[in-house]
């Protein structure tokens, strides 16, 4: 599996992130460019986290405008597999892939530790490999200023009835998002967008390796 | 040459832990009648355009393609002369 990891200026989650996909034996990361005009080729499209272009105006609008993300939506819309961690989560709210917004926490400060969440969805792409495990919870780290996720009820009713909502905050909801949601899909279900961070758990070494399991669901 | 003054700020129902934090301030600070604070911000897009429709136009396209976030924020502009 190839997997494009794209570079915007400011992103500083894509070293981590190409570590990560390379680890996975069967899947090939490669630095994309955020000037470049083609993503053909690539069997999933990974959108670090980071500061693109210095957040300025909100977190990821710039970069959600930029000249790859042409290329970014068509891949989508053809059903490659998209996943936006943190400030690519926001990436992917801002071009439109997925609903919502992130904005501010709620108390207002950086948080950076790591937290329990629940597999609300194992029926994805991204998350099939967590079926059979004794406990869906999986603890990954967070690290994030604007990761408070909100979106209007409609929107809300129809991430729940359609499965959308991915991963929940379990226990201690760290940001103030609605419905304690931590990351969600679109409805297709082939992009991904989630505050916390897979690459940051890939072995024991790490403090967590369950975020390796999304990288092999996802490979597989 | 025209200027455009967007003033963006949240929708009503989008809680603003800024303005809550401030308002918080402002009380202990000894003005008790501040009973709500909400931020926004302003943006100002100087325009090489002498048509005030046309710039209105324009602006509300800039505003739409990037300068607002629909989900969150509500907009107002006006066009002035500068």
């Amino acid at each position: 599996m190839r997997c494009a990891v794209i570079v915007f200026p400011g992103s500083n989650c894509d070293y981590d992130l190409y570590k990560a996909a390379n680890y996975i034996e069967g899947i090939q990361a490669e630095y994309v460019w955020y000037t470049s005009k083609s993503l053909d080729g690539f069997d999933a499209i990974l959108v670090p986290g980071g500061f693109s272009y210095g957040d300025a105006l909100r977190a990821g609008a710039l970069a959600a405008r930029a000249p790859i993300l042409k290329a970014l939506q068509r891949a989508a819309d053809s059903g490659t597999r998209v996943l936006g961690i943190c400030n690519g989560f926001q990436i992917l709210t801002e071009c439109g892939l997925l609903p919502g917004a992130l904005h501010r926490n709620s108390g207002l400060r950086f948080i950076c530790r790591t937290v329990n969440l629940e597999v609300s969805n194992t029926a994805t792409p991204f998350t099939s490999g967590y079926v059979g495990r004794t406990s869906t919870h999986v603890r990954l780290e967070i690290a994030h200023g604007e990761g408070n996720y909100t979106c209007d009820s409609d929107t809300l009713h129809k991430l729940e009835d359609n499965g959308q909502i991915v991963f929940r905050y379990s226990g201690d909801n760290p940001n103030g998002s609605v419905a304690n949601i931590a990351g969600i899909t679109n409805e297709a279900g082939n992009v991904l967008g989630m505050m916390p961070h897979p690459e940051r758990a890939m072995a024991d070494w790490m403090g967590s390796s369950d975020g390796r399991i999304l990288f092999e669901s996802m490979r597989d | 040459m025209l200027k455009g003054i967007v003033t963006v700020s949240l929708k009503q129902d989008v809680l603003d832990p800024q303005g809550q934090a401030v308002l918080h301030s402002l009380q202990t600070l000894g003005f008790p009648e501040a009973q709500n604070v909400r931020i926004g911000k302003s943006i100002e897009v100087w325009l090489e355009e002498s048509d005030s429709q046309k710039a209105e136009s324009r602006l509300k396209e800039m505003c739409e393609a990037l300068l607002v976030n629909s989900v969150i924020e509500d907009y107002s502009f006006e066009i002035v002369e500068d």
